[in-house]
């Protein structure tokens, strides 16, 4: 097995929590009985709208279009009546439009089933079709980056004029503490996202392919090696020390190439594509069944949840039904987040709908919180010391603070990624990322 | 609870993230940062008298009620963040035993009220203020802070004769030194320094089961049987504090590491030329386990707020204390360099956390393999 590694700055060590979810199989949710299907599902402009009030849609059917470069279509992910397009608020604070659909009685998993399946006798349709052909395969279906940020793939894939891919790197890292979904899918669809992987790497041509996950899923580090093995393919799986944010692009680039994304730039610019694990099953659905992204895994976990697990479900299911998949509470939850614990959003609305990005869903008991007061700065350099970016949060906080918001840029505040290892390691209990994020909205305005 | 009940629930904290954060706190630091100490304070109580203990809870009860009460006039509750208890317990070991207790009090609310809150309170001081204390009643009552007290263990010895410490002594003596001397020990013992039972049969047991050979004097010295502050005299005692916050993650090796690092080198390279015994001669055991340096490098000058934020700083910083704590020792007029040398460092820490940073990740030169993929 190739070396243990890990990006050498900063960095946290909290406590995983995984286990509370990571051996339960990925179960699939009945389909709602009303879907809400955002139309801004991913970084970039919102889909437009393409269907109207009392329109019957078919599961899979586009009925969101993205118009812009950096914006992805939104499908139907059950066969029912448009009810109303209704104008709602997302976990992330994000403003937009909803499709809501009202699923037909007759629908069930065998229509899916049915509709995208991958032919057996079908010629390879990595070696049948071009790199440009399996990208508009990849557009079309919707596909956008599940790790969190959910960024389009198709702008991802396309590698611009002048630049070149050595490495196609998978993102099976998921650092962030309780998540579990990403280890489920590499141990319950190996061979799919193996093919998802050789189709990616036709569409940006690289070379290499190097597969990184932490220590804590060795199990799926095998799995891949096996699978890899007996396809005779030269993939290499690479396995890193447990370290948060290890699944950032940067770090993980930095971990296994030891190369260093230029500030402000993207990892195409030292020769990297990094795809995560999730968004590659949706590219070998697209690609060997033709399947858009309408469903995506979630894990429902947290000390308030009564049967923590991964659950396949819709896009536009609500939290709600997710959760009582999952036994409902055992107690009031203190807090309820979407994503995971460092970089996820809390939120109090549960009819909030699944979307492409939702990677968990997690109810947080008030024993794990902590409630200790905000302190002054004691200057104890633990945020620097943890920054993987080699920021000084203490000082970026200060100026932003003192609204000297042209100081903080050039002390880099735009590189800062609101990854939270420094709020979290604060003693003192500042809100330090919450100062960055309002520092860069504030920097931005001015500018 | 019904299953379908289970989930209405209300208020549930919205915030930004991260959405967890870790155990350690500002007052759990300072709490164990004292902790830490205890060890210290038990042995400074138990060789030097119950007087010490007195000592001790007057400069903390000084300081806390200097803290309290200026909370109270700028109506902030900071009393419970443990930062004052821990200031007047470091100015309590800053003292000798036998100190009149008017001083420790003085101390105390001189760091707590000028050297704490005239500039803002926790935090803000550029000062330690616990350092900055003692120094202050070091030079306004120099004979109070200068009496000595010898510990049990010695003033047992049948020919006890100084009470001063042994870095007092040798420093004394060595002004106007030419004598025969070989080294500190021998030096000491013709100034009448004695040394206990204890040091004398311990350096027998090393002899003879493991052929090593200690002297008995500096065995004194790392347990702490000698002239000194209630909390400084015993090496032993302060490094099981300091093993304790490195176990809890509170200190980092950066400051200590260089500040003895630097100091160790410097002695060693010059600490013998005045027994004409040449370079890199010098007594190590002596010069770190003497005065105030332990007590100075693990738990004043790794001091959060006085020191430097970054690790690369705080090298830096360490290692200017201990060559000012070297520089002091050998060439100043008190026998003892390590708070001044501290204060000294303190004062460049914000010209240190101004021009040294973190290498900002992405902001060098792409490196060359890097470039290749690059074009084409
Ligand atoms: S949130 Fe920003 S400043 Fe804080 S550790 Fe992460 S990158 Fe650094
Ligand atoms: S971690 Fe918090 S208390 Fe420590 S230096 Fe950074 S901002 Fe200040």
């Amino acid at each position: 097995m190739v070396k243990t590694r890990t990006f050498p700055k900063g960095g946290i060590h909290p406590h995983g929590r995984k286990t509370l979810s990571n051996t339960a199989a990925v179960v699939r949710l009945p389909f709602p009985k009303t879907a809400v299907v955002p139309m801004s599902q991913h970084l970039g402009a919102p889909a437009a709208v393409c269907v109207a009030k009392g329109d019957s849609v078919e599961a899979g059917q586009i009925i969101g279009t993205g118009e812009s470069f950096i914006s992805a279509d939104i499908h139907a992910p059950v066969s029912g009546t448009v009810k109303d397009i209704i104008s709602i608020v997302l976990p992330n604070s994000v403003r937009t439009q909803a499709v809501v659909i009202e699923t037909e009685t007759t629908f069930d998993e065998s229509v899916l089933e049915n509709k995208y399946r991958r032919e057996q006798n079908d010629s390879d349709p990595v070696a049948r079709l071009s790199s440009q052909e399996l990208i508009s395969i990849v557009k079309k279906a919707g596909v956008v980056g599940m790790g969190g940020a959910a960024f389009p793939s198709h702008v991802k894939f396309q590698v611009p004029k002048g630049k070149k891919a050595d490495y196609l790197v998978i993102n099976g890292v998921e650092c962030e503490p309780y998540l579990t979904s990403d280890h489920r899918m590499m141990l319950e669809h190996t061979d799919e996202i193996i093919d998802g992987i050789r189709a990616v790497q036709k569409m940006i041509n690289a070379p290499q392919v190097i597969i990184g996950i932490e220590k804590n899923k060795m199990d799926a580090v095998e799995k891949m090696e096996k699978a890899i093995a007996d396809r005779g393919l030269t993939y290499i799986v690479q396995p890193l020390k447990v370290k948060y944010p290890q699944g950032d692009e940067k770090q993980l680039l930095k971990a296994v190439i030891k190369r260093e994304v230029p500030s402000g730039g993207l990892p195409i610019e030292i020769g990297a594509v990094v795809s995560n694990v999730g968004s590659i099953f949706a590219v070998y659905e697209a690609v060997y069944t033709g399947k858009p992204l309408i469903d995506r895994i979630v894990t429902v976990t947290g000390d308030a949840v009564r049967r923590p697990g991964n659950f396949l479900a819709a896009v536009g299911t609500s939290i709600r039904q997710l959760v009582e998949a999952a036994g409902g509470f055992t107690e009031a939850p203190a807090k309820i987040v979407a994503g995971g614990p460092m970089m996820g959003f809390s939120f109090f609305d549960l009819d909030s709908p699944v979307t492409k990005g939702t990677s968990g869903i997690l109810a947080l008991t008030d024993k794990n919180l902590d409630h200790s007061p905000m302190t002054a700065c004691i200057s104890c350099g633990k945020c620097v010391a943890v920054c993987p970016m080699g920021l000084q949060p203490t000082k970026l906080f200060r100026l932003i603070d003192n609204g000297n918001f042209d100081e903080a840029l050039k002390l880099n505040l735009m590189d800062c990624k609101e990854c939270g290892c420094c709020a979290y390691t604060c003693p003192a209990k500042i809100p330090l990322v919450h100062g960055f994020k309002y520092g860069k909205k504030m920097a931005r305005k001015k500018s | 609870m019904s299953e379908e009940t289970s989930t209405v629930t209300k208020d549930f904290i919205i915030e930004s993230s991260p959405q967890i954060r870790s155990a350690m706190t500002t007052s759990g630091i300072m709490w164990r940062v004292s902790i830490a100490l205890l060890p210290a304070a038990i042995w400074g109580i138990a060789v030097f008298g119950f007087r010490s203990l007195a000592v001790l809870i007057f400069s903390i009860a000084a300081a806390s009620a200097a803290e309290w009460l200026m909370g109270k006039l700028l109506n902030r509750r900071t009393l419970i963040d443990g930062s004052a208890v821990l200031t007047g317990l470091l100015i309590g070991f800053n003292m000798p035993p036998s100190v009149p207790l008017y001083i420790p009090v003085i101390a105390s609310i001189f760091a707590i009220v000028v050297v704490k809150w005239s500039f803002g309170g926790l935090g803000a001081n550029w000062m330690n203020p616990a350092l900055a204390g003692r120094v202050f009643v070091f030079f306004s009552w120099t004979s109070g802070m200068n009496s000595w007290k010898l510990p049990q263990a010695l003033s047992s010895m049948p020919d006890a004769l100084s009470s001063a410490t042994p870095l007092g002594t040798y420093k004394n003596g060595m002004l106007d030194y030419a004598g025969p001397h070989t080294g500190t020990a021998d030096f000491l013992q013709d100034a009448g320094y004695v040394v206990s039972q204890t040091a004398q049969n311990l350096a027998g047991v090393f002899q003879n089961t493991l052929g090593i050979t200690l002297q008995p004097l500096n065995i004194d010295l790392f347990l702490g049987n000698t002239a000194g502050c209630i909390g400084e005299v015993s090496a032993l005692m302060l490094l099981i504090g300091a093993g304790y916050l490195f176990a809890k993650k509170i200190l980092t090796w950066q400051t200590p590491v260089s500040y003895l690092g630097s100091f160790i080198l410097l002695t060693w390279v010059f600490g013998g030329l005045p027994y004409g015994n040449g370079l890199f001669s010098g007594e190590i055991w002596f010069n770190v386990f003497s005065g105030g340096l332990m007590l100075g490098v693990f738990f004043m000058a790794t001091d959060m707020v006085t020191s430097p934020v970054t690790g690369k700083g705080m090298l830096i910083y360490g290692t200017g204390a201990g060559f000012l704590t070297f520089l002091l020792r050998t060439y100043g007029s008190l026998p003892e360099g390590v708070s001044l040398a501290i204060i000294l460092m303190n004062i460049f820490v914000p010209l240190i956390d101004r021009y040294i940073r973190p290498a900002v990740f992405g902001k060098k030169d792409i490196p060359k393999a890097a470039a290749k993929g690059k074009g084409k």
